[in-house]
Parts: structure tokens; sequence; C-alpha cells
């Protein structure tokens, strides 16, 4: 047992001693490559010293100028040698030290005479050398040697031809397009490699013509690769063929799945892995189409290959993301991966277990946790404090032990990125689960007791300020917050100051010990703290230079800036700039949102994730977006919390003068039309934008608000709102016309500035609907079954349609899905193809929040007539017969 | 114990090695002066983007011919091949009456180089096939060889195609390199 523990000692020594990169250093070797020079070359040595400064280079030694020309031409004049070791090592160097165009011209020859070299090495690395080099006038000298190596019988020619393709696509495409035979030549190579190779270029030549994409995946699907690399692309260029394609309604197949689920059973791992994560990313993927991908993935999930291991629990933990049920299978296995030695893994095994586990193994889970948190980087414990975040909010009842860890994680040690997840974390819970509220205000204030994060603490103190005086006991609180006007910096007393304000205005009984605090505060060292703490003294005190009535100090202690903060930047710069005698004043802001909602505009580039299970991610930003504009409105600030925003619906047509699209956001009370105007006219500006709409087909809606956009530039988009309201909790619908009108104004293209005059102007907009779908919210759930008996049949309502004469069975199941705007729960919207009949299962909220499932069965007979028994079950009986009813007059 | 001596006396005293620069104004016919020396044929050539160096015997001595490009953008590089060179070969397209200016100031602005010390230059007056050609002593006249003080030269009528005079000027340049 001894030896072999000498022996490693032994090994290390040799380390120190023999490292052939021991003391290095730039000077040294500048001084070696003299023997570049030597009329007598000894390769040997030159290769050494070649090494030695590709060593430099690569960590990062920087050359000045004149040294790495020096080396340069040193290194050309090794041409002269014929030791092929040298020659290899020279291309090298020419690579690396990449010198300016004007001397680099100087190899072009030499390399060119290496390209049609009788040796191969030359052949290959010299194409490679020279293709870096070049530039567009000598390639098209080279072309036809380059043409002939792409299809050279030597693969490590070929490989050399084709990878320089691809480097050089990016700067002479219009060359690299025209060796398509060539390289198509190429893919049919008995070497693995060079067919790698080949494929990857054939398709990045054809990458912006989605049809030949097309149908080279079609004729290379049916199979002449042979490479596993090789293979592994073309299932990624298949599932971009299928992202774009359209899947076939009637039947539910998407094209060349047969191909990738194929892949599933190839010999090699790399493919198989490969083939099942692209089944998983399939957009809308059906519970059907993942089994045997899920199926792979977990025989992976026991490999003795660590990278297979990872591949397959990172994988998993995507898909748990959409489709929860679908990972469950894989608990067990996974719950093994938790003890692996390898952090990722076990940090990706515990978060995918939190996201498929269900209420009773919580408590479980979280005791494996706590043992292990302190053996990762705070990079991952930031994702474990996410994933609990998310389980908290799913099993709110579960509140208590997961707000412990979180209390817990929150007193040890780590970094800003990491505290801030885990303050995120418990601000969310304490806003969403009321009973949380309590004992989490307490650990935060624990925390700030011994916080190093500045901007924590004034955020933590911002947020207590809000939600401290709404408490059952909200003096305990003032300890804490004093504390910091004691303790802390000036940025972070400033904060606790304006809190103390809160809690005073907000608590009667709590004002007088308060003005005891905030007197104390008037003489503090800091402008700031001071000035905060003497306005609200005045300003609580009612005897200030102004009187206030207690509704506007509360509005200027509580209320939020209705200004978006980037106007209001760009206002004070200008007033900078350009300064008056007069003060700057706030009004002359504009308040309008100057650029789109983001999420709006990242919508379209975002990979359609939706699914079963949950809300796209793009969604719920969108709507928190949604929500932030509309209570910025003060006309729209009373209509309470925003049900649900729609997605944009085109009111003109595509390249017209002027872009609308509309959003329908649904209160209580109310529905909001957010119109999103944009003016592609660079010589005209709009001002006064409204649009008048005609309710005359809508009864039950009456118009009580607008807001005009009050200026709307080229190509800068702009809102303008009208708000009905509407009977409550009613699913009222109807259709509104509307009329764009405006003053236009034109616009001097050379300075930008609008004319005075302006033009009144209407521009007639297409109609739109509000519809039944627009009450109800796509809310999936991960078992249908355990929701379905636990909704129970108080409030059950079924009844039998005909639905007439359709196309097919899966025509009528997609009519009723959109009718309804629910979401399809466990991959029932698809109907298996010739089937007869089929049972679908959709999951919603309905306005009002009541949780609203539905089940349909329907049944297809020989003349295509289609019947349907609907049943529904929700939280409310009068719901379940909206239902009914928006099918019967549907 | 014989042969290894023997191996050992032949490493003491090797074979003379010549290192000679060939630089020229663009298609004055360098590249096929090499191959014709290299190859003893003529090949098809295209300009010389850069260097070609080539390594062949004559007359017991070992050549190293270092071929330069002359296009323009490859003139102001030479420079950096003047270190340890033993001998310039400079080549002149004698029926180029046009460029016969040009070639004079290139040839005295490399000639300048502190690098290049004294090293002998051999002059070759090619393309002396062609009708018409300048005679050696109007190509010696317009180069201003006379006006050369620091540096030993010889100037040779050669003909790239036939190899006429190519041997000629080599055996100066070894008699003349030390």
């Amino acid at each position: 047992m001894a030896q072999p523990f000498v022996k490693k000692d032994d090994d290390r020594d040799d380390e120190d001693e023999y490292s052939p990169f021991m003391g290095i250093e730039k000077g040294a070797v500048l001084q070696e490559a003299r023997v570049f020079n030597d009329p007598q070359l000894d390769a040997k040595r030159c290769s050494q010293v070649i090494t030695k400064l590709l060593y430099l280079l690569n960590q990062g030694e920087t050359f000045t100028k004149t040294e790495a020309t020096g080396v340069f031409f040193a290194v050309t004049k090794l041409f002269q040698s014929r030791d092929t070791g040298l020659r290899r090592m020279v291309y090298l160097m020419i690579k690396e030290i990449s010198p300016s165009a004007d001397e680099v011209i100087i190899v072009t020859s030499s390399l060119m005479k290496d390209m049609n070299s009788r040796t191969d090495m030359y052949r290959a690395n010299a194409i490679r050398v020279l293709c870096q080099i070049t530039d567009g006038t000598l390639l098209t000298q080279i072309e036809r040697y380059l043409k002939q190596a792409i299809v050279d019988k030597n693969p490590v020619v070929a490989s050399a031809a084709i990878v320089s393709g691809i480097h050089l696509l990016q700067t002479a495409p219009e060359i690299v397009k025209r060796w398509s035979n060539e390289v198509q030549e190429a893919i049919q190579s008995r070497a693995a490699l060079v067919q790698f190779h080949a494929l990857a270029l054939l398709h990045q030549i054809r990458q912006n013509d989605r049809l030949a994409v097309s149908k080279l995946v079609t004729s290379l699907t049916k199979g002449s690769i042979r490479s596993p690399l090789a293979q592994c692309l073309l299932i990624r260029y298949t599932s971009q063929v299928i992202r774009e394609s359209v899947v076939n309604i009637q039947t539910g197949d998407r094209p060349f799945f047969d191909y990738i689920e194929g892949c599933l059973r190839h010999k090699t791992e790399m493919v198989i892995f490969e083939a099942a994560r692209a089944i998983t990313e399939l957009s809308n993927v059906t519970a059907r189409e993942l089994t045997p991908a899920i199926t792979v993935i977990q025989l992976f999930l026991s490999s003795s290959k660590p990278v297979l291991r990872f591949a397959a629990i990172r994988t998993l933990n995507k898909v748990a993301m959409t489709h929860p049920m679908a990972v469950t299978n894989c608990n067990i296995d996974m719950e093994s991966l938790i003890s692996d030695q390898n952090r990722s893994i076990a940090t990706l095994a515990i978060t995918t277990l939190l996201k498929t586990g269900n209420e009773s193994s919580v408590d479980r889970l979280m005791k494996q946790i706590t043992n292990f948190m302190s053996d990762i980087a705070d990079e991952f414990k930031i994702v474990v404090v996410e994933a609990i975040r998310s389980l908290c909010l799913k099993f709110p009842l579960k509140y208590r032990s997961l707000m412990n860890f979180l209390s817990s994680i929150l007193r040890e040690e780590g970094g800003f990125e990491y505290k801030k997840a885990i303050v995120d974390a418990i601000v969310i819970i304490i806003r969403d689960i009321p009973d949380a509220k309590e004992s989490g205000l307490l650990h935060l204030c624990e925390f700030i007791e011994d916080c190093e994060f500045t901007y924590l603490s004034t955020q933590i103190l911002h947020f207590l300020g809000n939600e401290g005086p709404k408490t059952s006991d909200p003096s305990k609180y003032i300890r804490y917050i004093y504390n910091r006007v004691i303790l802390e910096n000036a940025t972070i007393r400033a904060s606790a100051v304006s809190t103390l304000a809160k809690f005073g205005a907000m608590v009667d009984s709590l004002k007088p010990r308060i003005f005891i605090l905030l007197r104390r505060c008037l003489s503090d060292n800091d402008d700031e703290v001071r000035d905060r703490a003497t306005l609200y003294f005045n300003y609580l005190e009612g005897d200030g230079p102004v009187v206030e009535t207690e509704e506007s100090v509360k509005d200027f202690l509580f209320g939020s800036l209705d200004i978006p903060l980037g106007n209001l930047e760009t206002g004070l710069k200008n007033y900078i700039q350009d300064p008056s005698e007069e003060p700057f004043d706030v009004n002359s802001v504009p308040k309008e949102v100057k650029s789109q909602p983001p999420a709006e505009k990242k919508a379209p580039s975002r990979k359609p994730t939706t699914g079963l299970g949950t809300l796209p991610a793009g969604l719920t930003s969108s709507a928190d977006a949604y929500e932030n504009l509309l209570s910025s409105i003060q006309e729209f600030a009373s209509f309470g919390k925003l049900f649900k925003s729609s997605v944009p619906v085109e009111l003109t047509e595509e390249e017209t003068e002027y872009a609308v699209n509309v959003v329908k956001h649904i209160f209580d009370h109310h529905v909001v039309f957010q119109y999103n105007c944009t003016n592609t006219i660079p010589e005209q500006v709009l001002e006064n934008v409204t649009v008048i709409v005609d309710a005359s087909e809508a009864e039950e809606f009456s118009e009580v608000a607008s807001k005009p956009l009050r200026s709307l530039p080229y190509d800068t988009p702009g809102q303008t709102f009208v708000a009905f309201e509407k009977p409550q909790g009613v699913p009222v619908v109807g259709k509104f016309s509307n009329m764009l009108r405006f003053t236009v104004k034109e616009v001097d293209p050379s300075t930008g500035e609008a004319e005075d005059d302006g033009v009144e102007d209407e521009y007639q907009l297409e109609d739109f609907e509000v519809v039944a779908a627009d009450y109800m919210l796509k809310v999936g759930v991960s078992n249908f079954r355990n929701a379905w008996e636990s909704m129970g049949p108080d409030c059950e309502r079924i009844d039998e349609y005909g639905l007439g004469p359709r196309e097919s069975l899966a025509e009528a199941v997609n009519a009723v899905i959109q009718l309804l705007g629910m979401q399809p729960c466990e991959g029932t919207e698809v109907v298996p193809s010739n089937s007869r009949s089929h049972t679908c299962l959709l999951s919603g909220v309905y306005i009002g929040n009541v949780k609203v499932l539905v089940r349909l069965s329907l049944g297809i007979d020989g003349a295509k007539e289609v019947s349907m028994k609907l049943a529904v079950r929700s939280e409310d009986g009068n719901v379940s017969d909206a239902i009914h009813e928006t099918v019967a007059s549907g | 114990m014989r042969q290894t001596f023997t191996k050992g006396f032949t490493r003491v005293s090797p074979k003379k090695e010549l290192r000679i620069l060939m630089v020229g104004l663009y298609a004055a016919g360098k590249t096929t002066i090499l191959n014709k020396l290299k190859h003893g044929e003529i090949l098809t050539t295209s300009p010389t983007i850069g260097f070609d160096v080539e390594t062949f015997e004559h007359d017991d001595i070992n050549f190293t011919i270092w071929d330069f490009g002359g296009e323009d953008k490859i003139r102001p590089l030479w420079r950096h091949y003047f270190q340890n060179t033993q001998g310039i070969i400079f080549v002149v397209d004698g029926n180029d009456r046009d460029r016969v200016v040009e070639a004079r100031d290139e040839l005295h602005k490399m000639l300048k180089d502190d690098e290049l010390g004294d090293v002998p230059l051999l002059v070759f007056a090619n393309k002396q096939d062609l009708p018409h050609v300048m005679t050696v002593a109007e190509i010696t006249e317009k180069l201003g060889l006379y006006s050369l003080r620091r540096h030993r030269w010889y100037i040779q009528s050669t003909s790239a195609t036939s190899g006429n005079g190519l041997y000629e000027g080599l055996d100066w340049l070894s008699k003349t390199i030390p």
C-alpha cells in the first residue's frame, strides 16, 4: 500500500523539475528565435523555440509590433528546411502570430506551392493557413485548388478545405457558394469527419433558403449518413425543418418525426442523445412523442460516464419545466443522482426533482438539499433558490419549510447575486402567499441586521415600508429599521428614514414614537438623510409650510412616479444641457412609454415553448409588463387587478402607412383596449392620436375613458388606450369597429422639425371582437385526473352537442379549444389519425379567478357528423353554466 | 573505427554553402531562372507572391537561392531577408527599356541597406534571346553600376529559357564569395 503513495510523490517531483514550460520568459525566447536566421538550420531546435513562442502566445503574452514582425519573418525563413515536423510548426506559428496583411503576403507563394505538394500533411495545413490569411482577390486564384481539395481522397486534406470553406463563407460567400457540387460529393465520403464537415458547410451555404434546407434533409434522412457526428448535425437540421413546417392537423403527424425517432435506436450514444433531446424540444410535443425519448434518457441517467449523466439530467431539467408529468418516471433515478460526485449533475437532479416532485416529497427533498448546499458554487445555489421559489408557489401549504430553508441559507456566506436571489424569492413568496408574510418579513429583518450589500438593504427597507404597516403588529419592525439609522451608511440610513415615515403615516399608534426617532435623525451628518427626515417630519406633523391632507401624505409617501424613468432621465439631461431660469417642470416629461413592452418584441424570436403544464415564460413576463404599464396610467389605476391580456390582434394590413394592433386587457368590471401604433412615414409626425371606437354591436359595453397619444413620430411605437365598462364577471362579447383619428404634421426630413400647422385626418382600422375566450386564462394542470377528482362533482354540468359536419375530428377539437380559449392538458389536443372518437382534457382559469376543468368527448360518424359530450367542473356552478353557454352560442 | 573517423572528418569541413537572394522587378524572369537551375527545365510560372526558396548543387557548392516576387507590395519586404545573405542576384529584363530606370532606383535603394554590408552583386541581363534587347554595356550604363563603391559587381548576359550565362554568373559568385 505504501509504494504507490511514494511513487505518486516521485511523479510530482518529476513534474516540477522537468515541466518543459517552466520559466519560459518572452525576452529569452525572442533571443533564442535568432536560430531561425542561422545558415545551418537545426530543425529540432527551431521546433522547440516555436513551441515556446506558441506557449507564450497562448498564455496571453503580447508581442509588440516590432517583435511580432521580427518573429514572423524569421519563421518564414524556415520554409527552406525540408523537415516536415518543423514545417508543421511554421504553419501553426504563421496562424497564431497573425501578422498584418501587408506582411503576411510574403508567405503566399510558399503556401500555394505546399498546397499542391505531394505530401498530404503539407496540403492540408497549407490550405488552412492560406484560407485564413487570404483576401478576396487571392481567393479567386486558389479557388480551383480548393475545389479539388474538397474531393481529395485524403480525408485530412478534404476536411481542411471544407472547414476553410466554413470560415470563408463569412467573408466571401459568393465564392464558397460555387463549391456546392464538390461539397455534396464530399458528403458521400467514407471518412466520418469529412462527412461531418461537408454537411455543416452545405447547410451553411443553404441556410437562408428554407426550401433547400428542407430538400437537403429530405434526401439525407433516407440514409447515406454514417458518421455519428454528421448524424447529430442532421438531427439538428431536421428539427429546424420540423419547427418551420406545419403539423399535419389531420393526422397529428410531424414530417420527419419517424427519422428522429429511429435515431433513438442508433448504436452511438451521441446520436441517441441528440435525437432524444431533439424530441423533447419539439414545439407542442405530445406525451406519445415524448415517451420513447424520455425512456432512453432515463437509461443515460445511470450511465457510468459523467458526461452522459449530465446531458441526460440537463435535458430532463428542461423537460420538467414544461412537462413535469413526463419526467416523474425518472424520479427514482434522479434521486440517486443527488449524491453524484459531480456537483453539476447533483444540482440539476435536485432542481429537476423540485419541479416534478409532489407535495408529499417536498420535506424529504428539502432535507437532502440542506445537506448539499454547502458543497456547490453560488451559481448553482441560485438555480436551487429559483427552483424553491417556484415550488413554494406551486405548493403554498409548504411555505413554512421552504421559507425556513430560505432563511437559513440567507444567514450563510454568499455573494451578492446569490443573496439577491434569496431575497427576491422571499419577497415573491410574501407577495403571493399572505400567510407567509409575517415570518418572511422577520427573516428579512434579521438579514438586514447583518447585511453587507447596500442594495439589498435598501430594497428590503423599501419593501418593509410597504408591507410592514399592514401586519398585525407593526411595532416589532421598528427596532430593526431604527438600528439601520444608527449603524449603517448614508444610503441605507436614508432608506430607513423613509421606511420609518411610512410606518408613521400608516399606523397612528406608532406616530408619536416615529416622531421621536425622526427628530433624532434631524442632526444626521449626511445631507440626504437630514433632508428626508426634515421633510417627513414636517409632513407627518401636518404643520409644515404646506398643510397637506392625510390622503396626500400617504400619496406622497407611497405613490409611485407615474413617469417612465427613461423619459425623466432624458428630460433632465435636456434641462442640464440647456439650463434656464425656470425650474424643471416634471409635468413637461411625456408619460408615454417610448418603446413597446419588451416582451412583445421578443415574442416572435422566442422559441415557442407552449406546452402542457405551465404558462410559457414569454406570456408571463409580458403580462407583468402590461400590468405595470396599465397601473401606471391614472385613468385605469382603479380598475383593479388585470385578469388577462390577449395576444396582439393586427388591425391593419402589413406595410401600410400606419401599423396598428390591439391588445385586449380584461379586468373585472372593465376592458381596456391598448392600440399599439407605429407611424411608418418618415415625413410625418402624428399628434393627438386617438381611436374612435364604435361599440354599437357591443351593447353591454360603455366607453368610460380614453387616453390619447400626444405624439407619434416616425418608427417609434406609441400606445393609445380606450376603456369600457362592462357587467362584472359575465363573459359579455361584442364587436368593435375602430377609426384612428389624429392631427398629421409634415416633418422636414433634413432637420427633423415638424411644421406648426397640422391637418386632422382619419384612418379606417379593421374590426375586432371580444370573445368568450378572452375571459379564460390558459392555465394547465399537471395531473388532470387528480385535479378533476379533487374538484368534485358539485358544480359539474354535462350536456351534449351536435357540431354538424366537420372535416375531421381533429378540426372539431381545435375549434372547441379555440372557442373556449383553454389549455389542453396531457397532449390530448392531438387526435390520432383515423380515430372515430376522442377525449380531450382542458383546463383554465375563468374571470373572477375560478378554476375550470373541461372534459370533451367527441365522436364522428360516417357522414362526418361530429357530436360532443361536454363535462365541465369548476368551483362555481354559474361558471360551469357559462362555459356551456359559450359552447351553445358558439 | 575508420568509418567513424571519416564521418567526423566530413563534418569538420563541410561542403561550401552559399545563401543568395535573387531580386528584381516583376516579370524579369527570376522564377524561370530558378526553375532552370533547380530542375533544368522551363516550367510555366505565375507571379511570385512572396518568395520561393530552392537549394541545388553546382560545382560541389550548395546554392540556396531565395527568389523574391518583384511586385510593388513585396519589394519593401525584401529587406527582412538581407541578414546573413552572401550574395545578391539582380535580374533585369533586357528587353524592357521603359522600366530600366525603375530597376536602377530599386537596385540602389536596396544596396544602401546596411544589413547587406558589402556583399557581391551579380546582375543578370536577362532575355538576351529576344530581338532588340539592350546590350550589356547599355544596361551597365543605365543601372549606374559604375557608381557602386561598396559592392563588387559583375554583369552577365543570360537567357533563362536556354540557360545561357546562368552558370557563368554563379561561377563568378562562388569565386568572389570567400
